[in-house]
């Protein structure tokens, strides 16, 4: 919602995660509020990797935190294996969040640098009481080995001594370490170098096929999420632009953001560059967002008509959802 | 074709507790007057150590730097430090990756704009003011005369970034050195940076090496290209050249490595495996050979030489992509 519409939802039962018109503000001083995320809906089905992408300031970070309620959301549902997270008790709600784990982006200060591998990784278990000892350290060991680290080599070690691509393989492990149904995913590749990044992508893939997860995928690089997603939802300014399967968001973008975000990507290739309009300046203050579709200060192909009505998301193609009233075709 | 810098066999080793670490080792490197050469590798590769020792900024008595360097017709490495900072600003000039860490925090972006100005080009504080404006409406800040107020803390990432190109260009440099100058920005603003680095450098007639890990930025906005691995050059060529026919097979490796979006969705991508070697351990083969999916016997123990296609393209390799064994 670039503009507003719950046209994308579609309410099956295999829904691991339904959040339904969230909103998260920050009052900053007096009378000044930070309208981060507004009346946003998403579902993500079993098996699925949905994607969200947009610009920094987006709002992609606080609505990942708000499903697990780090903090709470201001209003909006979000059900989590049928059960509203909102509306749990603290002692419920954390160990429902057990089986919703979380991976950071700077994979070196997510990590605390005075425990070792070992205890790391053994923390969650230790508290969840999940298994005798000789039980939770073959599970370590299993969870090591399966990130591709050397359970010898690096148990007795602390984060400091690895390489950021180091600390992610182990911030994976720690994550999948209570088996959670749900990994949410908060640009965990953002901070590694491209060779790097490659492994940990692949990584993430097989770790998803190996324990059947559902995954939230946040990122600001279209081509990264083009690699790891099944779903891809464009978010501007707080709201949702489009909402697609990669292959026909990439071939056939419907929002003229989707298609200035796809024109910024650099293509490695001197024969295929891109010389097309782009997006000038930066998002409006989410302080005070234009009224109507909130893209149209930036749109190329915005009327009278976004400036006066906000655009509902609706179904452009199959499995293709746009809000905007002057779509692409 | 004249070249702008010349650096010729460089070398930079900083002494550690572990031993001597060789950051660069052996670089030759050419950059042709009105050009932009993109210089790409992994962290760790030596890229940021190579410009950093073209420019004489390594100092201090744990770095040891040998080779020449030449610079618009003047040996740097034969001028003394004052002599050589008579060429910053005017001569030389750098962006770096953080812009919020190269601004100094607690002075307004005016000053900071104009202190080469007047330092430089010895202009009064208020023609330096004014100048400053200019150049901050130069490189698309809107709203000039409020940013010339303003902290860095309240400037967005893009801004500050802009701010550091207006500061860079402020005295006409020759050549700019922009190290990985868009890495920490979001892609919308990667490519506006990129755009206004281009049209900058055609309108001053100005040289630029572009440090980079993406060689999609490469492919877009550089004229040649060094490939980096381990401290050494291992492929340099105009970028069409290396793009439609690689010879070294880190590259390669490098280029299938990118997630790409005119690539099939769900692909997985080929990976290098291993890291780069310990800089204070170097093999005695090439520093690639472990990781290289063409390697053979030879490639562990002897050091591959410099060899050179009769069209200028530069690698090091033993057999090369496209070469029979």
């Amino acid at each position: 919602m670039a503009g507003s519409g719950t046209a994308h939802m579609r309410n099956t039962v295999d829904s691991v995660l339904t959040v339904r018109d969230l909103t998260v503000e920050f009052r900053v001083g007096k009378n000044k509020t930070v309208k981060a995320v507004s009346g946003l809906s998403l579902d993500v089905v079993k098996g699925e990797t949905l994607a969200i992408v947009g610009e920094s300031g987006c709002g992609k970070t606080t609505l990942a935190r708000a499903i697990l309620q780090l903090p709470p959301p201001n209003s909006g549902e979000v059900i989590f294996d049928g059960t509203d997270m909102t509306l749990l008790p603290k002692e419920n709600l954390r160990s429902a969040r057990t089986s919703m784990q979380m991976i950071f982006q700077d994979p070196i200060s997510s990590l605390n640098p005075r425990m070792t591998v070992h205890q790391l990784i053994d923390e969650p278990l230790e508290i969840w009481d999940r298994g005798t000892r000789a039980e939770r350290d073959e599970r370590i060991n299993k969870l090591l080995f399966s990130v591709g680290l050397e359970p010898d080599l690096v148990l007795n070690r602390r984060s400091y001594e690895f390489s950021g691509g180091q600390c992610q393989r182990i911030s994976i492990a720690r994550a999948l370490a209570l088996d959670p149904r749900m990994l949410i995913c908060d640009e965990p590749v953002s901070a590694l170098d491209v060779s790097i990044q490659a492994q940990i992508l692949n990584l993430l893939l097989f770790m998803k096929e190996t324990y059947g997860l559902t995954m939230l995928f946040i990122s600001h690089d279209l081509a990264v999420v083009k690699a790891i997603s099944t779903r891809v939802m464009v978010m501007y300014l707080g709201k949702i632009c489009e909402v697609a399967p990669p292959d026909v968001l990439y071939s056939q973008p419907a929002h003229h953001y989707t298609r200035a975000l796809l024109n910024s990507v650099p293509i490695p290739d001197p024969t295929k560059q891109i010389r097309t309009e782009l997006l000038q300046g930066e998002p409006p203050s989410p302080m005070n967002p234009p009224s109507g579709c909130r893209f149209r200060t930036r749109c190329v192909g915005a009327s009278a008509l976004c400036a006066e009505q906000e655009p509902q998301l609706r179904e452009v193609s199959p499995g293709q959802f746009v809000a905007c009233h002057h779509p692409i075709v | 074709m004249s070249s702008l810098l010349s650096i010729k066999n460089m070398s930079v080793n900083f002494d550690t507790p572990r031993g001597s670490l060789e950051a660069v080792r052996g670089v030759d490197i050419e950059i042709p007057a009105g050009m932009s050469v993109g210089v790409v590798g992994e962290s760790g590769s030596g890229k940021t150590v190579m410009c950093r020792a073209a420019m004489g900024l390594l100092q201090g008595s744990t770095v040891n730097r040998t080779g020449t360097v030449i610079f618009d017709g003047n040996e740097l490495t034969a001028m003394s430090k004052e002599q050589v900072r008579e060429l910053f600003g005017s001569g030389m000039a750098m962006i770096f990756q953080d812009p919020l860490t190269a601004l100094n925090p607690v002075r307004r972006i005016g000053a900071q704009v104009s202190e080469g100005l007047r330092i430089r080009l010895g202009m009064s504080k208020s023609d330096a003011m004014a100048r400053s404006k200019e150049l901050l409406e130069l490189v698309r800040i809107p709203n000039a005369a409020a940013v010339l107020k303003s902290f860095p803390y309240q400037l967005s990432g893009g801004m500050r970034q802009r701010v550091m190109i207006a500061i860079a260009i402020a005295c006409n440099p020759k050549l700019l050195f922009a190290d990985e100058p868009t890495t920490a920005l979001d892609v919308t603003v990667q490519a506006q940076i990129l755009q206004l680095l281009r049209e900058l450098r055609e309108d001053l007639k100005m040289s630029m090496v572009l440090v980079t890990h993406d060689l999609g930025v490469v492919a877009g906005n550089t004229d040649y290209v060094a490939v980096m691995y381990a401290g050494e050059v291992v492929e340099y060529a105009p970028t069409k050249k290396l793009f439609a026919d690689m010879r070294m097979p880190y590259t390669e490796a490098l280029l299938d490595s990118i997630p790409r979006v005119d690539h099939k969705s769900g692909t997985r991508l080929s990976v290098i495996a291993g890291r780069l070697p310990d800089p204070t351990n170097r093999p005695a083969g090439c520093g690639f050979a472990p990781r290289c999916k063409y390697a053979q016997d030879k490639c562990t123990t002897d050091h591959p030489e410099l060899k050179t296609d009769p069209d200028g393209h530069i690698y090091r390799c033993w057999f090369p992509i496209g070469e029979a064994l």
